[in-house]
């Protein structure tokens, strides 16, 4: 590699029970049994804080895990059951002190209101290493968990009614991102006054209504819990195609995106950042993180001959959306410096397999990656916000008042 | 033969939004910060109480229009912070208010059951019933229930989370690596629903968690909220911590529970309580009635007194007499968003009755507030207080008390180290926790068992 140090990139991992893989359960590195209990995310997430990265995305969803994209299957074989990803993200806090805590929220269901005070206070307990990666579901049978709306079956994904239902899907999470950042600013920072003289705790003319209305809902506001300590948490999100890349441009911190190649990712980037320019925030940070899958060892055959070994125990290869690697840290390091180039500022990593590839990636691509001067050798902030060099928002609401 | 002394049940009520909090005391910290959490938690737990409890409100409250600015504004969501806290306690209880109404059957299960994996069995959830249109309009579907809906669907969200938490037996996942078979059961988390409120089916995501399900509490005192006690709740959380009114109280719920086939020990009676503890019982009166004081400015005062004539009475001097004028009698619109203003059935009645003890005993509106108002259940030595809350408890007024301090995040820190190693060396309070799930330390049996036991009896 040149001498000269590259820009130093952001690294996250993305955790989802013993690995991404589906076989990776069977590995004796694994710890199947493990997977609802505290202890294995702290685990895993103190391994991730040992090797410095940004944060870690925790895996969530309103139904059972899944072979297939739009319904359960009946397997037996594979690891299905898991927790509330932001009840884990809360749990593992007070256990860590640097790493961002990102864990998925499912806005199709769930109410904004209660998101974003789970949110502001994941923030708190972290003290302002929270963040959120919010998703949609377009599953029929999880929308009957709820019973309040029918998601009609996805038959063709090229025809114009699907084209719809998932606009509309992605149209309504870009609302509730929206009233999820307006409560967080609902407060403003020095509401609080302790007025002793006047007997007052808060100065109510810095607490505000959001009145958000919108085509799927309405909220007033203000927040029960006051504004967290990052002011606003990133939002991230995972998007593949056109309407989710605009979902990213208008509404989130960090874009993953899961482009195969450098050609790929240029035209991604170059799309969100057209849909930026287009949303009006082309002057706001957001950073675009190339998602990839990894099986990392010293020895690349090994790495290769691993994910034959786990597609065996599968019975069949593993296809994901994003590209999947196996080979050497050295290896992947220069991949991700190659995708870099393209304009992604960071990478969000899907260990194979939880227990063997996360200790590989703190302990032999991070330290290459340091060899080359291109990531952090420590911490450098004290919250999520200051390790992606975004800095605290000002409150929407604050010079609203005089 | 003697009555076996029965234990006292303690717990913890962090004190955050509510008019009895004094956070204008130089020794206030955040009500807000983990640390004030922790703090509290960690007191809890060297006092081996039971559990930590926290309230919910889901919108600020109102006063004539405007954001009620005199007490604790603010507070943090119920699962996120009950989750963190079980990273810092290990046995200590995590109870927290969930309402029935603004929330779906499946997920506050899986949230309650997750809760439940990652504090290894000590989670609890205080069932409550909201209905108003104010709370609706910060949700999604917004709206509100019909009053006489509101325990219909309160009963119904819980026999349905309850159906969810009952979709795993708990033996299902047997992960065996050899073989390659993670699920012994295809269909595990498989539930069917239908009814009134809640038509929903398909696959349950949480395996069956420590304690098989959350502990239930349940906090209503209607007749219709005492029948549900009685039927679905483990644990009631009451406002009746005196004596004859907690005897009282306890008799009758307790004779509930047989229509429902239950033993008297399968519903716990737990009063909300506050206390005061001085060196002697002459300054510990002295430092509640100083902490009265603080917990009733004169804005307080003319606010707590707009409950009953709900009117805007900013004009009147707190210092001095009573309204002259009668309480509107129309919809309350002056207060929204608090339980009190319900408490007041016939303001016209209560505004007689008031202006009638001030003018007997020469109080202006704040004395009145005060003097009616909160007064602290336990106020005395260490000792006193010890006696009273066994006595107390031995009399069938209550199995025990969840503790209010005024102070956050210390409150707690005196009674723990005053007032319960005298409750230990009466024998009635443990000196280390027996079991480790909150069922244990509430003597409820885990429902697996209770099941088999019915089967049996």
């Amino acid at each position: 590699m040149s001498s000269t140090p590259s820009s130093p990139l952001h690294l996250a991992v993305a955790l989802d029970g013993t690995g991404w893989h589906p076989a990776s359960w069977r590995e004796p590195v694994s710890r199947p049994r493990e997977l609802l209990t505290a202890g294995y995310w702290a685990g895993l997430v103190a391994e991730a804080e040992r090797g410095l990265l940004d944060f870690v995305t925790i895996e969530d969803g309103l139904g059972p895990q899944s072979s297939h994209f739009l319904d359960p299957d009946d397997r037996t074989d594979q690891v299905r059951g898991r927790l509330d990803a932001v009840l884990i993200a809360s749990r593992v806090a007070p256990l860590t002190h640097h790493i961002g805590l990102v864990p998925t929220v499912v806005a199709t269901h769930t109410e904004p209101f209660h998101l974003s005070k789970a949110i502001a206070t994941l923030d708190y307990v972290s003290t302002g290493r929270a963040g959120l990666r919010v998703q949609i579901t377009a599953r029929p049978t999880e929308a009957a968990h709820f019973g309040r709306r029918t998601i009609p079956r996805i038959e063709a994904y090229d025809d114009p009614a699907t084209q719809e239902l998932v606009t509309d899907l992605f149209d309504e999470a870009a609302d509730y991102v929206e009233v999820v950042r307006r409560l967080w600013d609902s407060w403003e920072d020095d509401a609080e006054i302790r007025d002793v003289a006047t007997g007052r705790f808060v100065d109510r003319d810095k607490l505000h209504y959001i009145d958000f209305e919108g085509r799927h809902f309405s909220v007033k506001g203000p927040s029960i819990t006051p504004r967290p300590p990052q002011g606003q948490p990133p939002v991230t999100a995972l998007a593949h195609d056109t309407v989710p890349y605009r979902l990213v441009a208008r509404a989130t911190d960090v874009g993953y995106v899961t482009p195969h190649d450098s050609d790929q990712a240029r035209a991604i980037v170059a799309e969100i950042r057209a849909e930026q320019e287009r949303a009006g925030r082309a002057a706001d940070p957001l950073h675009i993180f190339g998602d990839l899958v990894v099986l990392l060892d010293e020895d690349p055959a090994e790495a290769a001959a691993r994910r034959d070994r786990l597609d065996a125990l599968a019975g069949e290869e593993y296809r994901s959306d994003a590209r999947i690697f196996a080979g050497s840290p050295a290896q992947l390091a220069d991949l991700l410096q190659e995708l870099q180039a393209t304009g992604l500022s960071g990478f969000r990593l899907r260990p194979a397999v939880a227990g063997h590839d996360l200790p590989a990636i703190t302990r032999g691509l991070v330290p290459e990656l340091q060899r080359r001067g291109a990531f952090r050798s420590a911490y450098e902030a004290d919250t999520l916000r200051g390790l992606l060099g975004l800095t605290r928002p000002a409150n929407r609401y604050a010079t609203a008042t005089v | 033969m003697t009555k076996p002394l029965k234990q006292v049940h303690l717990a913890a009520h962090f004190p955050g939004v509510n008019n009895t909090t004094v956070w204008s005391d130089p020794q206030a910290g955040s009500h807000i910060e983990f640390s004030s959490f922790a703090h509290f938690a960690r007191t809890a737990e060297r006092a081996k109480f039971d559990f930590l409890f926290l309230a919910e409100g889901l919108r600020l409250r109102e006063q004539g229009g405007k954001i009620y600015d005199l007490d604790v504004v603010g507070r943090p969501d119920t699962f996120t912070v009950l989750a963190a806290l079980a990273a810092v306690t290990e046995r200590l209880g995590l109870t927290g208010t969930i309402n029935s109404t603004f929330n779906e059957p499946y997920e506050v299960a899986r949230q309650f059951a997750s809760l439940d994996h990652l504090s290894d069995g000590r989670a609890a959830w205080n069932v409550v019933t909201s209905w108003d249109a104010f709370t609706g309009e910060n949700f999604r579907r917004g709206g509100f229930l019909p009053q006489d809906e509101r325990y219909s669907r309160a009963k119904e969200f819980l026999a349905t989370a309850g159906e969810l938490f009952d979709s795993w037996r708990g033996d299902e996942i047997v992960a065996d690596q050899g073989t390659g078979t993670f699920l012994q059961d295809a269909k595990a988390g498989a539930f069917v629903h239908e009814g009134r409120h809640f038509d929903i089916q398909g696959r349950f995501n949480v395996p069956r968690s420590p304690q098989g399900r959350p502990v239930i509490f349940q906090a209503g005192d209607s007749d219709e909220g005492r029948e549900f006690a009685a039927s679905s709740a483990d644990a009631i959380f009451s406002r009746y911590a005196a004596l004859d009114a907690g005897r009282a109280f306890y008799t009758d719920v307790k004779s509930r529970l047989s229509t429902y086939g239950r033993r008297a020990d399968q519903l716990l009676i737990l009063p909300a309580a506050s206390f005061v503890l001085g060196d002697t019982d002459a300054e510990a009166e002295e430092i509640a009635k100083d902490v009265r004081r603080r917990q009733v400015s004169g804005a307080t005062a003319l606010k707590h007194l707009e409950f009953v004539w709900n009117r805007d009475l900013s004009g009147y001097d707190p210092e001095g007499p009573l309204p002259d004028i009668d309480p509107d009698p129309g919809e309350h619109h002056i207060a929204r968003g608090r339980a009190q203003v319900r408490m007041y059935r016939d303001p016209l009645a209560t505004a007689r009755e008031w202006r009638a003890l001030a003018e007997a005993n020469n109080w202006s509106i704040r004395d009145l507030v005060i003097e009616t108002g909160n007064r602290q259940n336990f106020i005395g030595s260490p000792e006193t207080v010890a006696r009273t809350i066994n006595d107390y408890v031995q009399a069938d007024a209550a199995d025990g008390f969840i503790l209010v301090p005024h102070l956050t995040p210390g409150g707690l820190d005196g009674f723990a180290d005053k007032v319960v190693p005298l409750l230990q060396e009466l024998g009635v309070h443990r000196t280390e926790y027996e079991g480790t799930t909150l069922r244990d330390h509430l003597g409820l049996a885990h429902p697996d068992q209770a099941g088999g036991e019915r089967v049996a009896s």
